[in-house]
């Protein structure tokens, strides 16, 4: 049921001309910055060939590349959660499920596997894209990896919290602002906060800076993983209330 | 009983503090088709909802072919088919894949998907726009679309929340055909705020008023509450009013304009024939003699007065 709910939420998104506009774009910005980093690199090569421990290329060009993805996917998930229950909402179609065998729980599942689905290649292209260096030089494969791990676990709490908010209206461009503003507060809540203050621990993007620097923690692992659960939960509930306040 | 498809008991909702539904008790037959009848906002569809499983009854159990919704929602839930007031339709998808993905969302095995959505989109006429996408059809398609989705899964009891509403005659006639097809091999159940639909598709029909039912009773039966013995005549040249009173069987006349009169008679005696021979005799020139049909208004009336 889960499955079936997933593929029909990845066959919508396929079938919306803007989705491809917007695949498009962000390869293309990816592509862009991932050719102008490995330019800079090449320029200021001869210097760093100069110090002792020189930085190499996976961490100069790779992990600035998966640090961008990981802040346009902040602003871009949004865009696509917003569709997922208030689109529904919004046309009436909501009962179809509602009165179906499908449990609250398959329909918030599905609906985020779905999705989640949709961005895997999106996430995976960008190793893909650094794995072509490996025609020319050696790659730190164990940083690769540690980020897109990162990347994966963060856009999946990127997508757990979007589905919730989609969750809470009928109108998907509410639900796209509101899910932004809380990833954006979240973020700025890190960037602006004092080093050691417990608001870090709140947000997405700080846990995912161990992952971008190689460093697997299971600690950052666990919040993404809590985060992910905890939003799928209050995106359950709220499916049920709608069968108790209508 | 074996033979209950849906069985509803002490049915209870309340939104905020109004409270909508109250103790309604409902009961469908294999074979049957029931016609919910009520006036907007009388809590037809919020009715519908509770059988359907899309809100929860405050109190009240529902049985679905004798699984109870409310513990077991997954299996019961498989032998309803259900058509809400706007057709639940992923409009980006096309007529096939949309009705694939319904049949699955309630438990139809693959290998027999096929044979099943071949036979709904035949019965809803729906052979010339399976590849389309459901955004480029056209109202009425959108709503035979909606009830193929209800029926492709072949489901037991097929719940209908004014299925007609927004469509053609032809089309009606159609989707009623459909109705009474469906209501031979399953059950189905219905609500309209026509007379007229339950007249022409149901066996049985409740009338729902203030969140309750007031009114069981045979289709059939219920005809004689909707029968006014009377019609309309629109006479060229009419006489005095006491004239056309006079004539047997006429017990009251009405004037609505200067031509047109309202006239009602004993229900066993029809001075139609008499009329029309009066007319032709003395010259009234009568162009126009309608029969009269009850309201929906006018069978509440009565109905309400009856019963209390």
């Amino acid at each position: 049921m889960i499955r079936l709910i997933a593929m029909r939420e990845l066959r919508s998104l396929l079938s919306i001309p803007s989705t491809w506009f917007v695949m498009a774009g962000l390869q293309f910005i990816l592509a862009w910055f991932f050719l102008t980093r490995l330019e800079a690199f090449l320029e200021i090569q001869p210097q760093l060939a100069l110090l002792a421990n020189p930085p190499g290329v996976t961490g100069t060009v790779g992990a600035s590349l998966f640090n961008t993805a990981a802040l346009l996917l902040m602003m871009l998930v949004p865009m696509f959660t917003m569709r997922l229950i208030a689109e529904e909402r919004r046309n009436q179609t909501l009962p179809l499920l509602l009165s179906s065998p499908a449990s609250d729980v398959q329909i918030a599942i599905g609906k985020f596997a779905g999705l989640l689905i949709f961005l895997l290649p999106m996430i995976a292209i960008l190793p893909l894209m650094l794995a072509t260096l490996y025609l020319g030089t050696h790659l730190d494969s164990g940083l690769l990896l540690s980020n897109s791990i990162g990347l994966l676990l963060l856009t999946s709490s990127y997508v757990a919290l979007g589905l919730y908010i989609s969750s809470l209206t009928a109108q998907p461009v509410i639900a796209a602002l509101g899910t932004v503003a809380i990833l954006t507060g979240l973020w700025l809540a890190d960037i602006a906060s004092p080093s050691a203050s417990p608001w870090h621990q709140f947000s997405p993007l700080y846990h995912f800076q161990n992952f971008n620097a190689g460093l697997l923690d299971s600690r950052d692992a666990a919040f993404f993983m809590l985060f992910t659960a905890f939003f799928l939960t209050l995106a359950t509930r709220r499916l049920h209330n709608n069968r108790i306040y209508g | 009983m074996s033979n209950a498809t849906l069985t509803a008991r002490n049915l209870s909702r309340s939104f905020g503090k109004r409270r909508v539904i109250h103790d309604l008790n409902l009961e469908l037959k294999r074979g049957e088709v029931l016609g919910l009848l009520g006036h907007n906002g009388a809590g037809k569809s919020t009715t519908l909802q509770m059988l359907t499983g899309c809100l929860l009854p405050d109190s009240g159990t529902i049985d679905v072919c004798g699984i109870s919704l409310q513990k077991n929602p997954a299996k019961a839930k498989a032998h309803i088919g259900y058509l809400p007031e706007s057709p639940p339709l992923n409009r980006e998808l096309s007529v096939e894949t949309y009705l694939h993905f319904a049949a699955r969302l309630h438990g139809m095995r693959r290998d027999e998907i096929d044979s099943a959505m071949t036979e709904a989109i035949r019965r809803c006429g729906l052979e010339s726009v399976r590849k389309k996408l459901i955004s480029t059809l056209s109202k009425g398609y959108q709503q035979r679309v909606g009830i193929a989705q209800a029926i492709v899964h072949r489901p037991d009891v097929l719940v209908l929340d004014e299925p007609t509403v927004g469509l053609d005659p032809s089309q009606i006639r159609d989707i009623r055909a459909l109705i009474r097809e469906q209501g031979n091999s399953g059950s189905v159940i219905l609500s309209t705020h026509l007379l007229s639909e339950v007249e022409s598709v149901c066996d049985r029909v409740e009338i729902m008023q203030k969140g309750r039912l007031i009114y069981g009773d045979s289709s059939d039966r219920m005809q004689h509450y909707g029968e006014i013995s009377g019609f309309t005549i629109t006479l060229g040249n009419p006489p005095a009013l006491s004239e056309l009173e006079s004539i047997e069987g006429i017990e009251s006349v009405e004037k609505i304009s200067e031509t047109e009169f309202r006239i009602l008679h004993a229900p066993d005696r029809n001075p139609g024939s008499q009329l029309l021979s009066l007319s032709t005799q003395k010259g009234w020139q009568l162009t126009q003699l309608t029969p009269l049909h009850a309201t929906l208004e006018d069978v509440f009336v009565k109905i309400t007065k009856e019963n209390s």
